[in-house]
């Protein structure tokens, strides 16, 4: 089985979602608390069901999501 | 643990002063990736236009040259003949490529220069509040059209990729979108081919990439990404126009 998991630069990330609409998951939500820039940030929100694809990462325009994967 | 997807080396660090979901980033970041995948950052120039991307110099790790308004192509013209053994491209937005600088645009071009051009069409001046652009689709409200573009006052939408694919100096052209995964792959494909055609010095190479302005429509990213899909795509196709100096 292979687990994913994601890793937001939370200072960087100025919530456009546009991860979350990637996710072929739907397990990437906004934070209810914002950052420095007070932007709400992405976060993942299940943590067993990403299977590590990268759209998130591929979407993100700003480069702020680091995918990993790793086999169980 | 395995790391699947991490940003380009190349892309700096600091935070990108473009608005939420801005496909300008989106860009920039393949074009970090791209260079770092064929290892030529060192002999790589981009020539900055004005517009959005004005400050692209401060986000990809590159050589990088701000132009005059529109003159990117004719200062890319100018490095390529100095250094033809560098990958010299240009990073325009419509207003830059399609209005003040069609001149330098097309003559580059037709001469054949072997420049690599990424043009990003958002249909609208982005930097300056969201005007008309010569890329605005017919009856699309912007600031300077708020009842939306008519034909017989502000004229017709420039296909400024068409006649880039006419012109016997390009050797690649194709117009590409940044709004799924699957057209960012191929997004990033088109600019590796245009950045190999620079090195190998085969002519012009022109990437249109169809993108949003998620403030200048006054949409969320998502909805601008949907009235993209929707709206622009019928009216600028996806696909390959030009290969090998092969019209498709």
């Amino acid at each position: 089985m292979i687990k994913g998991t994601i890793k937001v630069d939370t200072d960087r990330c100025k919530g456009c979602n546009l991860c979350a609409v990637a996710c072929p998951k739907k397990i990437i939500t906004l934070s209810e608390t914002v950052n420095r820039m007070g932007y709400h940030y992405a976060q993942q929100s299940d943590n067993d069901a990403c299977t590590g694809c990268a759209a998130c990462g591929i979407m993100c325009p700003d480069g702020c999501i680091t995918v990993f994967r790793e086999r169980l | 643990m395995e790391t699947v997807y991490k940003k380009p080396r190349l892309l700096n660090d600091v935070t990108m002063h473009y608005c939420p979901g801005c496909g300008h980033s989106l860009v920039h970041k393949l074009v970090a990736e791209v260079l770092e995948e064929m290892g030529v950052e060192e002999r790589a120039v981009g020539i900055c236009p004005v517009g959005c991307a004005v400050f692209a110099y401060r986000y990809v790790d590159i050589d990088w040259i701000e132009a005059a308004h529109g003159r990117a192509p004719a200062c890319a013209s100018a490095v390529k003949r100095l250094w033809p053994d560098h990958l010299v491209f240009t990073y325009q937005g419509d207003g830059d490529l399609a209005c003040i600088g069609t001149g330098e645009t097309i003559q580059a071009l037709n001469r054949g220069e072997n420049i690599a051009v990424i043009f990003i069409n958002n249909a609208i001046y982005g930097m300056t509040g969201g005007q008309m652009a010569p890329t605005t689709l017919m009856g699309q409200k912007t600031s300077t059209c708020p009842y939306g573009r008519q034909a017989d006052l502000h004229g017709f939408p420039l296909h400024i990729t068409d006649i880039a694919a006419t012109l016997e100096g390009t050797c690649y052209v194709t117009r590409q979108a940044v709004n799924n995964v699957a057209n960012v792959a191929r997004t990033k494909r088109a600019i590796r081919q245009a950045f190999q055609n620079s090195l190998d010095r085969k002519g012009a190479s022109f990437v249109e990439v169809v993108s949003t302005c998620s403030a200048g429509w006054k949409m969320t990213p998502e909805q601008a990404n949907q009235w993209m899909a929707d709206n622009m795509l019928p009216y600028y196709p996806l696909g390959d126009l030009k290969v090998n100096g092969e019209k498709k």
